[in-house]
């Protein structure tokens, strides 16, 4: 590389152009609304004059001499007939207005008043700016208020302001067009604009007034040539080409003596496209459109907004090689791979570079060619021209005219790295690198283990993929983002890459007591995982070889491995604390061997900490946790698969008898409420304390109805069979909960919003179908249907209350973290913890002495410690407590 | 309450234990840390408690203070005026 002559930007200063630096930053006054001759070149002193800049590859820039790629553009000028306001300046000349006099243009102040403010003022400058501000705002208020100048003792008049752009005086000046405005603001004397916070020299506030309007370079508004030969220009160009045709007839009519109406029609005609060429969405002006009625993308438009210059292009960029598709599930591959299809395969490319070594292997790829799997799209040969091979005809000639020091950008293969990405990107595992697998269809295809890190379901959730283009990338891709380096998460000590759903249905049914496997069956479930080692010999031999699911699962535990802890059915009448257990609620694993409980969320669950998958994946580490994950899972799904599992109407069915019961405990708990409402309407309820009567009154409404939930929850379940499929599901932990099960077939129970009864609607009541002033449970959301018996209309309309709440609760959520997230990133983005365990900010600044002040990476510790003595003890007697 | 109780905030339990560093000592410990003393977290002169242990500009200020994850952790700042 040619060493350049270095620059350092020592400061930035904004201000406002001045006439007279617009004219010498010109490279060309534009004096013509024609842009182009009959010739269909562009006219000199037109707004597309070549002396604006190259635009045509090839030519010289009759201005700088550079060609096309050197040639930064250069800006024209416009001499208006008349100046006009900036329609972005027009809240700082109405306060200029009505700050200063109308005639002397001094600031209403008094002279005295104004040495000591601005004394003051020149003291808090540099050292308190935002006090500065105040005090040039205080000093501003208190000058309109003077309806006295204290200079000349003139009097002064209450100045309007129309919307967008007229100013006028409710005194002998009238409408105050800008030519006056300009006389007004020119004679503020220095030392005022100074203290109302203007730096006369860089940005004196008569230079708001538009006299000179720049004319920008052409390259930044090209015009586009249509296929069918017709030249499209750009927004602004029309703008500039209305700006100037008006400029040209106010000229015009001002040159003949036009009558004072005329030209001021045509004055007031200018100021509007030279608003709307600053900014087409201002309030009160028409935006100017193109003549398929969308409006014109002008200045403001341009940087303002999601994809503005700011957040579109600056803040955040489009990238190559990337792309975009649904996500779908497939359990067959592992959880550090992801299914890519082929036509995204043939679409994003990794350059290689031509070696000895893979040369035969690289011309296969160029022979192929861009449309058959696996081809390469482009050479790139030493002197780097790119050879597109979907122009070469004859394949073989560029495949034999490799080299080593050639690069070939060919199709992803299997086994590449690529990053893949689901929004929002709220935390680091929301990035991760997977290994290529090319597969037929049109998805990517997502191991289900690796839903809780990017929060995904296959609804319709969309992912992104990244091809890492160098070495150094897809070797950090590999070492540092890999998906089996991000199984233990940093949020809380604990794997957030795990088992979900059917997978914890499965290893709990194949490692329940009663599963008893044949020898076909046992070699169905290994060879699903290409198990390739020795086979235990059967736990029970006579009658028949059966083998059962713990022996199976302990194939893949590792041989020193021991772990206990209570399973998640450890509850209610299946509760286990130590090995003694009955209920096989207890899990126990010793040397390698599964001896006792049933794996369910508790023992291989995503985020649950101090589980058994949890200590495989800290003690066996993170390649043979992937490993874990790949095999057992596999397992669980293929036994699942066997046994076959499934959600029947007819498990959450319970007989009428039930519903008997569940009636009566609604009919006790109304008859316990009507007593309360009674009690309180008596005067006789005592209220709690800290509590209006009101309150106490609804509280014990709530406990009451939510205690007859539950008792009408218990005694439909008794009618259930505690082992079917939804049990499981629920008692596992694999989705579902006793509520949900409750909902299901006792009863909705009280609807909520804002956590309390629904009261609103009607006067006095929630809908007609009641008494005004009922407040009964059925009168106020209490729902006695469940969700197999159906809800009746007016229960439905109360669960719908309750539900539209929980949506908008989300909405709202969603959108306030987001912000806090975003600002929280600026802030800590740059924060780097160095090799000595300090942290610090992108200019040195120690922001920690100790990471954490301890140090400690939060995703090797258990609940934060560094160290946790019992499960060492455990790790290594086996024995705990 | 009498007007003449002098309240000593190093007394106060929330007020970690505040010390001045000899300056050879801060030399070293900043040539440890590997930082200009204006890259150390700062401290007012006008601070209450750089007022009680009498820190003048320029000095560096030993802070030990409780820590939820470390038990006790050692900082230092640097006095600046103001
Ligand atoms: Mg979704
Ligand atoms: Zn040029
Ligand atoms: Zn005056």
């Amino acid at each position: 590389m040619v060493m350049k002559e270095e620059k350092v930007i020592g400061a930035i200063k904004f201000g406002i152009l001045s006439p007279d630096l617009i004219r010498k930053m010109s490279a060309t006054a534009i004096v013509t609304s024609e842009v182009y001759d009959e010739n269909g070149l562009p006219v000199e002193g037109g707004v597309m004059d070549p002396r604006l800049g190259v635009i045509e590859p090839g030519q010289r820039c009759a201005t700088c001499g550079n060609t096309l790629a050197r040639c930064p553009g250069h800006f024209g000028h416009l001499e208006l007939a008349r100046p006009v306001i900036h329609i972005g300046f027009v809240k700082h000349i109405y306060d200029l207005l009505r700050a200063t006099c109308r005639k002397c243009g001094h600031l209403k102040i008094p002279k005295d008043e104004i040495d000591k403010y601005l004394n003051l003022y020149e003291r808090l400058k540099d050292k308190w700016p935002q006090l500065a501000r105040s005090l040039s705002e205080f000093v501003k208020r208190k000058a309109i208020k003077n309806m006295e100048c204290p200079h000349c003792h003139a009097k002064q008049y209450k100045i309007r302001l129309e919307k967008p752009t007229t100013f006028i005086e409710e005194g002998p000046l009238g409408r105050l067009w800008p030519n006056k405005i300009f006389n007004w603001l020119d004679q503020i004397p220095s030392d005022h604009l100074r203290l109302l916070g203007y730096d006369p020299n860089f940005s004196h506030p008569k230079w708001m007034i538009i006299r000179v309007l720049p004319v920008p370079p052409i390259c930044v508004r090209p015009s586009i040539l249509l296929e069918t030969g017709i030249r499209s220009e750009d927004d602004l160009t029309h703008k500039l080409v209305d700006i100037v045709r008006t400029n040209e007839k106010l000229r015009e009519s001002i040159a003949s003596g036009a009558p004072e109406v005329i030209v001021e029609d045509l004055w007031e005609l200018l100021q509007y496209h030279i608003t709307t060429y600053i900014d087409n969405e201002v309030p009160g002006v028409p935006p100017a459109r193109r003549r398929s009625g969308m409006p014109l993308r002008t200045l403001a438009q341009r940087l303002k907004g999601k994809e503005g210059r700011f957040r579109g292009n600056l803040s955040g960029k489009r990238v190559d090689f990337s792309a975009r598709t649904v996500i779908s599930p497939d359990p067959y591959i592992s959880i550090n791979e992801v299914g890519v299809p082929i036509e995204i395969a043939k679409t994003v490319t990794v350059p290689v570079r031509v070696t000895p070594w893979n040369i035969d292997e690289i011309r296969k790829y160029v022979l192929n060619g861009p449309n058959k799997y696996p081809g390469a799209n482009y050479v790139i040969d030493p002197t780097g021209r790119r050879i597109d091979l979907r122009f070469i005809r004859d394949l073989k000639a560029v495949a034999e005219s490799l080299k080593p020091g050639y690069v070939v950008e060919r199709h992803l293969i299997d086994g590449d790295i690529v990053l893949f990405n689901r929004q929002p990107s709220l935390h680091r595992m929301s990035i991760m690198g997977h290994i290529v697998r090319v597969l037929p269809g049109r998805t990517f295809r997502l191991h289900l283990a690796v839903c809780p890190p990017y929060n995904a379901d296959f609804d319709g959730d969309e992912m992104n993929l990244h091809v890492p283009q160098n070495i150094e990338a897809r070797a950090e891709a590999k070492t540092l983002l890999l998906v089996q380096e991000h199984i233990l998460s940093p949020r809380y000590g604990g794997p957030i890459i795990g088992g979900i759903q059917d997978y914890i249905s499965g290893a709990y049914l194949l490692s329940s007591k009663v599963t008893l496997l044949t020898q076909d069956q046992v070699s169905d479930l290994l060879a699903s995982i290409s198990y390739d080692g020795e086979i235990p010999e059967p736990a029970v031999l006579s009658p028949k070889r059966v083998w059962t699911g713990k022996q199976i699962i302990s194939l893949l535990l590792p041989e020193n491995f021991n772990f206990s802890k209570e399973a998640k059915i450890s509850s209610g009448a299946l509760k286990c604390t130590d090995e003694e257990c009955f209920w096989d609620s207890y899990l126990v694993v010793k040397k390698g061997k599964l001896l006792l409980g049933v794996l369910d969320k508790a023992a291989i669950g995503a985020q649950q900490p101090e589980s058994m998958l949890h200590f495989l994946i800290r003690e066996y580490g993170n390649a043979f946790g992937k490993e874990f994950m790949d095999r057992a899972f596999k397992l669980f799904l293929r036994f699942i698969e066997m046994r076959g599992f499934t959600m029947a109407l007819t498990d959450i069915m319970i007989p009428e008898q039930a519903y008997e019961e569940i009636k009566e405990v609604v009919e006790e708990a109304k008859k316990e409420i009507d007593e309360l409402i009674k009690m309180y309407r008596e005067g006789k309820l005592e209220s709690m304390p800290g509590r209006t009567l009101e309150e106490t009154l609804e509280i014990k409404i709530l406990d009451v109805l939510s205690k007859a939930r539950d008792k009408a929850g218990e005694r439909a379940v008794k009618y259930l069979d505690p082992f079917n499929n939804v049990f499981i599901m629920a008692k596992t932990g694999a989705r579902g909960s006793a509520l949900n099960i409750t909902q299901m077939t006792a009863m909705l129970g009280q609807q909520s919003v804002r956590g309390q009864r629904i009261s609103r609607g009607y006067r006095g009541r929630t809908l007609p179908h009641f008494k005004r002033g009922d407040i009964g449970p059925e009168a106020r959301g209490f729902v006695a249907s469940s969700f197999v018996k159906g809800l009746s209309p007016i229960e439905m309309f109360f669960h719908a209350a309750g539900g539209r709440e929980g949506l908008v609760d989300t909405a709202v959520r969603t959108s306030q973290s987001g912000y806090m997230q975003r600002r929280l990133i600026n802030s800590l983005i740059d924060l780097v913890v160095e090799y000595d365990g300090t942290v610090r900010s992108a200019y040195g600044e120690l922001v920690q002495f100790k990471y954490g002040e301890d140090g400690v990476d939060p995703k090797n510790t258990s609940f934060g410690k560094a160290v946790n003595v019992e499960r060492i003890i455990e790790k290594h007697v086996g024995w705990k407590k | 309450m009498s007007g003449k109780k002098k309240i000593r905030i190093m007394d106060h339990e929330l007020v970690p234990k505040h010390e001045v560093v000899p300056k050879e000592e801060a030399i070293k410990i900043l040539k440890e840390l590997g930082v200009t003393p204006q890259q150390l977290p700062l401290l007012r002169a006008s601070d209450p408690v750089a007022r009680e242990i009498g820190a003048k500009p320029g000095d560096v200020v030993r802070i030990i203070r409780k820590s939820p994850t470390a038990g006790k952790i050692v900082i230092y700042r640097f006095v600046i005026a103001g």
